[in-house]
């Protein structure tokens, strides 16, 4: 074990509530308060716990984003990350196309593992790991809740529909983490100072030799149909009574 | 003609009713012929289930013994190799569906549709991002192979008496052997099923231990319901991970859900979007989670829980 790539993304806080606009074109980004993806943390946090086991093994966080992506990357080398890459663009970036230049950035790099969120809580696709793995021809393990590495191997367990499956697959391998793995660790001050210090490089994806595609046009942005406002039942008679006359129980 | 081809979902047994939403969904686009694939070491009974779906016209069974497990780097290539004769491939919105189709989509160079809620045209879609708080319509390249997963909550099964053809094929595709079944542990209960239930009981943190989820148990058992969990229940260990509903776990319609002790946190919700009827109780007048509700009772749970269970018992 010697490279890990974690890819982090930056999305709007999960904290915020949405607003579509007006006029459908999208929704409102102007001020919102923009976060690590909550799912890349735990990513980043397995990966960092593989290093304090193992020792030499380097961490290195991607994004693919806006200049100020920087952010996020910080935050990730104040994590402990040892080094960060940035693939700088102003367009949205589709999961195929990030699936596209993750494989270029590994190409690259020769990580023995990659780490991805099982899903960005911004176009919620649940693309890129399952993308990736493909184009790099190697093993995908999705929604894990638990990782154990051994001798060129990983035991994947993986969170699914009817509850909990366990996989093998040879390393270098391409892992979506799910919200149970771990309990991301706190930033603290002194671990921000120091990651003003550690490496972020900026490319692209020209650079890389990527090309990136528009594969979906998006037509419309609308907010959901809300919900009427029901009613108030004082006590569990009147309950039982109003769930009665709507034929549900 | 639009060919689709919908990736069965199955346990080796039985066919998942998820399977009866793609149909649905399938049928929206038009001019559709409609095939199902079943991969599986031994797929006849269930090719018989998929068979008797309203509006397949072809089922078609690949049977192997590496298809033994439901394994993504294992079934792509094979649907790939099948893929050829389809415009469109479909897969349900399930963990089985969401894991395999975009390494199939990859394969093919093509993007992915996720959360299809919604049908506008042959290439032309809505579905949800944000939790559900942005339902953006999308329209993909026609000259490409459309993938796709279907978000299950927004169809209903196709009913039943069809009479498909069933075919079994052989597929040529080489299959890595870097990825292996090590095997599942499920909480298998004969309660009704989360997913497909037209019931709903769900606890949230308040519920406080494990042992208390046993009175939502014991209330869904007297109504029929299945039970699910918040993020926060399943997180402190009160309930186990298949129970969790929301942006992360299932996204479910039930006919009645009762959130017990919910706060309804934006991805809470984002799973419950779809049910018919919802009902908070809470000690919180000014929860979220009232925000939404059809019925709303203020209230502490351990004891409106039981008092509940008692009148609905009579
Ligand atoms: C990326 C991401 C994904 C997530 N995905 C999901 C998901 O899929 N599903 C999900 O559920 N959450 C999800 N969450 C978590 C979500 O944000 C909330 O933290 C979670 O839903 C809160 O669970 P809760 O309502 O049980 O707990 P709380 O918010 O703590 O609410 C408990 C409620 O119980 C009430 N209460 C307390 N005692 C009593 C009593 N005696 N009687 C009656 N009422 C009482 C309180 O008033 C309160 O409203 C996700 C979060 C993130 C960041
Ligand atoms: N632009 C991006 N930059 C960094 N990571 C990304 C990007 N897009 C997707 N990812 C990674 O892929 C995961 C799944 O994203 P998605 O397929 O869009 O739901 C995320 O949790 C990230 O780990």
């Amino acid at each position: 074990m010697q490279k890990i790539l974690v890819c982090i993304k930056r999305v709007v806080d999960y904290n915020v509530r949405i607003r579509v606009k007006p006029d459908g074109s999208g929704v409102m980004l102007d001020g919102v308060k923009m976060s690590v993806n909550p799912f890349d943390e735990i990513a980043l946090e397995e990966a960092l716990r593989i290093k304090e086991r193992y020792g030499n093994v380097e961490v290195v966080a991607v994004s693919i984003g806006v200049p100020d992506t920087q952010q996020q990357l910080r935050t990730a080398l104040a994590m402990g990350a040892d080094r960060a890459i940035l693939v700088q663009t102003d367009k949205a970036v589709e999961p195929l196309s990030a699936a596209q230049t993750f494989l270029a950035v590994a190409k690259k790099e020769n990580p023995d593992l990659i780490f991805l969120g099982k899903q960005a809580i911004d176009d919620d696709a649940n693309q890129t790991a399952q993308m990736l793995a493909a184009l790099w021809d190697r093993p995908q393990a999705t929604y894990a809740s638990k990782v154990e590495l051994s001798m060129g191997k990983g035991q994947v367990t993986r969170e699914v529909d009817s509850g909990l499956e366990t996989i093998e697959v040879d390393l270098p391998a391409v892992i979506s983490v799910d919200l149970r793995l771990n309990e991301p660790r706190y930033v603290k001050l002194p671990d921000i100072m120091k990651a003003k210090k550690k490496p972020l490089e900026s490319t692209t994806f020209e650079a890389l030799g990527v090309s990136v595609g528009t594969y979906l046009k998006t037509v419309k942005t609308e907010p959901p149909p809300q919900r009427q406002k029901g009613v108030m039942v004082k006590d569990v008679a009147e309950l039982v009574d109003v769930l009665k006359k709507k034929g549900l129980i | 003609m639009n060919k689709i081809l919908i990736v069965g979902e199955h346990d080796g047994k039985t066919l998942n009713p998820a399977t009866a939403k793609c149909v649905t969904c399938a049928k929206a686009i038009p001019d559709a012929e409609i095939s199902v694939v079943l991969l599986g070491a031994d797929t006849k009974a269930i090719a018989a289930q998929a068979a008797a779906l309203n509006g397949v016209n072809h089922v078609l069974c690949v049977d192997r013994p590496e298809n033994q497990h439901p394994l993504a780097a294992i079934f792509a290539p094979q649907l790939v190799a099948l893929a050829a004769d389809y415009s469109h491939l479909f897969g349900p919105s399930t963990s089985f569906g969401k894991d395999l189709m975009p390494r199939v989509a990859a394969l093919m160079g093509v993007t992915q549709v996720s959360d299809l809620m919604a049908v506008e045209g042959a290439y032309k879609f809505r579905r949800p991002t944000y939790a559900g708080n942005a339902i953006v319509t999308v329209e993909a390249d026609s000259s490409k192979k459309l993938v796709a997963t279907v978000r299950v909550a927004s169809f209903e099964a196709a009913p039943s008496g069809g009479s498909a053809q069933i075919e079994s094929k052989s597929v040529t595709a080489s299959l890595p052997t870097h990825t292996r079944y090590v095997g599942a542990k499920s909480g298998s209960t004969d309660r009704p099923d989360l997913q497909t239930a037209r019931r709903v009981v769900s606890g949230g943190r308040a519920l406080g231990s494990a042992e208390n989820f046993k009175l939502l148990f014991s209330l869904a058992d007297k109504m029929g319901a299945a039970v699910g969990a918040s993020r926060a229940a399943v997180d402190a260990g009160y309930a186990a991970n298949e129970m969790q509903v929301g942006q992360t776990g299932k996204i479910i319609s039930p006919e009645i859900y009762v959130a017990i002790g919910i706060s309804g946190a934006i991805q809470h919700l984002t799973g419950i979007k779809d049910a018919r009827t919802i009902v908070a109780i809470n000690k919180d007048a000014e929860a979220p989670i009232f925000e939404v509700a059809d019925v709303g009772l203020v209230g502490d749970l351990f004891q409106i829980v039981p008092e509940l269970e008692k009148l609905i018992a009579k």
